[in-house]
């Protein structure tokens, strides 16, 4: 049986070693080998929870960096990963990883009844306003069209029982406002995407 | 479509825009072809309950700003497109704080800063001539509000206050947070806390309206008070929505405080205010009335405006009135003493963005506003910021200091032949 998926990304970042903190000015696509071990080397994440990062702002994953790296957002395996980098590798980073392919959504789409609830959503929390209307995402907004549907539900119920510790307020006031079922409907919605 | 739905009722809109959107099965059962997929794009209609919404394609290119994670490096700040009135003089102060927001001295000149979106405080310091930065307090919950008595640092986070005792011979080993106060409600929206001393020494924080808009808790939608040791909580003034900087008249001792007005009403109402307060318990609107002359579309029926004490003055909508401080420093020219100076952060909820600025507020003899001006201009260039100011602090020698979120930097301002201030 395999190890918890926490302690397997403890043992490949002990295997691989903390990147470089520092010393060298090894370009982002050697020091990003292990993330994307987990994340998928073409943007796509395999990895049960653990999201697709391809496609994704620049800005946004910045912040995600410097909040684990901070441990603002409270990711243990994350923390140690990043510890050491200064902003500017952080920086070279988010921009690597932003320029991976975005994930090609689930197939199919979701049934009329639960696409009107999501069209309903949408509208009341204005997703499309700061997430853009195809869900690319700018900014401090992620892209969510073609993200991982257990990673989207899980981040969304993190915000509602605030254990996610966002940059901005907004998403936990929209979380609040969402029931479970709703969370599920965007969730479906969103990995399939286009 | 677009004429027929916003006027039915929600329910009613709701069964209009599904049939509208006709669904494959109900084409099928008429023998026509499959409709194709309901649009996901939000369509110009009605919600229940949220009036706000039809969506217009211009107001939805309308998000908050987040300010950059990591500071600017000190060769890429905008100073030099910073202007200010003849015979002053914008530099930095310092740079590379990340996130830099409430500003407050130490009793020994040491400079604290903080934290909303990070988790960090400051220490700015002039030691053997050189100025630096350093962190004296880290995991940290929006560690907004800064306060400062007799040695001791005083830190508001988003759900406690605490203190750092003899910060300022302690700023190489800072001793640990201790906590004196958590009486607060857990809230994101507007959940970050400005704080400061005041004349009675008591520390007033405020406690901000957990929406946008909305009926708050009792506990909220207030500027507090409570003593030093964190006994004795009461709401100073209520009817507060969210309130990110205040100070006190220097000699009337009475508090004024900056308020932002709620969003997505209109581009150009209601505008943020800026109020004062006579007489402890003062109702200042909020949710029910807003600038002092209309009531709320949503909260404010069977309510009036005369219930309410009015702003002395209004700020501009959606102009992000934050930071601010009676000038009492003798540097600058006489007219700007006992005035207030203001940090505007600048609109995100607005198309055409207003404020990226300081404003000077000139008050008449009984405390009413005369006037207010624009100061320091220059972080909204374009209708793109390069800079949002957050806060304001007179130094001893009279220079006003203007801390920036955006770009992680504190600048100095001057007048006449003053000493630079070095690096």
């Amino acid at each position: 049986m395999r190890a918890p998926r926490r302690t397997r990304v403890l043992i490949l970042a002990a295997a691989l070693g903390c990147l470089a903190p520092g010393a060298s000015a090894a370009p982002a696509e050697e020091r990003l080998t292990p993330c994307l071990a987990c994340h998928g080397e073409r943007g796509q994440s395999v990895t049960p929870d653990v999201p697709s990062l391809g496609a994704q702002p620049a800005f946004y994953l910045l912040t995600q960096l410097i909040m684990f790296r901070e441990r603002i957002r409270p990711i243990e395996p994350m923390t140690q990963m990043l510890r050491g980098a200064s902003d500017e590798e952080l920086r070279g980073m988010a921009d690597f990883i932003a320029r991976l392919p975005a994930p090609p959504p689930l197939a199919g789409s979701v049934d009329p009844g639960a696409a009107e609830r999501v069209r309903l959503l949408i509208q009341q929390h204005r997703c499309n306003f700061c997430h853009k209307p195809d869900f690319s995402g700018e900014e401090n907004a992620p892209r969510l069209a073609g993200q991982r549907e257990d990673y989207l539900l899980k981040a969304l119920r993190g915000y509602k029982d605030n254990t996610r510790r966002a940059y901005e307020p907004q998403m936990a006031d929209v979380a609040t406002a969402l029931s479970d079922a709703d969370c599920a409907d965007l969730a479906a919605f969103l990995a399939r995407a286009k | 479509m677009t004429s027929l739905l916003p006027r039915l009722g929600g329910l009613a809109a709701a069964t209009a825009g599904m049939l509208l959107l006709a669904g494959p099965a109900a084409a099928q059962q008429s023998g026509q072809p499959a409709a194709p997929a309901p649009s996901m794009q939000p369509q110009p209609t009605t919600v229940p309950g949220r009036p706000d919404i039809p969506n217009a394609e211009v107001n939805q290119q309308l998000r908050g700003v987040p300010s950059p994670p990591a500071a600017a490096p000190a060769d890429k700040l905008p100073t030099a497109q910073l202007t200010v009135p003849k015979g002053f003089k914008v530099e930095v102060y310092v740079s590379g704080v990340a996130n830099a927001r409430s500003l407050r001295f130490g009793d020994k000149g040491t400079l604290f800063v903080s934290n909303r979106n990070l988790d960090k405080v400051w220490a700015v310091t002039d030691r053997n001539g050189k100025r630096e930065a350093k962190v004296i307090a880290s995991g940290l919950d929006r560690p907004n509000g800064l306060a400062f008595h007799n040695g001791t640092l005083y830190i508001a986070e988003g759900t406690q206050i605490s203190k750092l005792e003899k910060i300022e011979d302690n700023l190489d080993n800072p001793p640990k947070p201790v906590v004196i106060y958590k009486d607060f409600l857990n809230h994101q929206s507007h959940g970050w806390k400005f704080m400061a001393l005041g004349p009675d020494n008591k520390l007033y924080v405020n406690v901000g309206s957990p929406c946008n808009i909305c009926e708050p808790p009792k506990t909220n939608g207030q500027i507090r008070r409570l003593n030093l040791d964190g006994t004795g909580a009461e709401p100073y003034a209520i009817g507060v929505r969210n309130s990110v900087g205040f100070d006190w008249h220097p000699v009337t001792k009475e508090l004024y405080f900056t308020d932002n007005g709620r969003d997505w009403l209109s581009e150009d109402l209601p505008e943020d205010e800026l109020n004062r307060v006579t007489k402890m318990g003062q109702h200042f609107g909020f949710p029910y009335c807003h600038q002092g002359d209309f009531t709320d579309r949503e909260m404010g029926w069977g309510r009036s405006c005369d219930e309410f004490v009015k702003p002395v003055a209004k700020l501009g909508p959606h102009s992000a009135a934050l930071g601010m401080r009676f000038y009492t420093g003798s540097m600058f020219p006489a007219k700007y003493k006992n005035g207030i100076f203001i940090a505007r952060h600048g609109s995100w909820n607005r198309t055409k963005k207003i404020g990226g600025d300081v404003i000077f507020v000139t008050l008449n003899r009984d405390g009413t506003v005369k006037s207010w001006e624009p100061f320091m201009t220059g972080f909204l260039q374009n209708n793109n910021y390069i800079g949002r100011p957050v806060d304001v602090q007179v130094m001893k020698d009279g220079s006003l200091l203007v801390s920036d979120d955006y770009t992680g930097a504190v600048y100095r301002v001057s007048y006449g032949n003053a000493r630079v201030a070095g690096r």
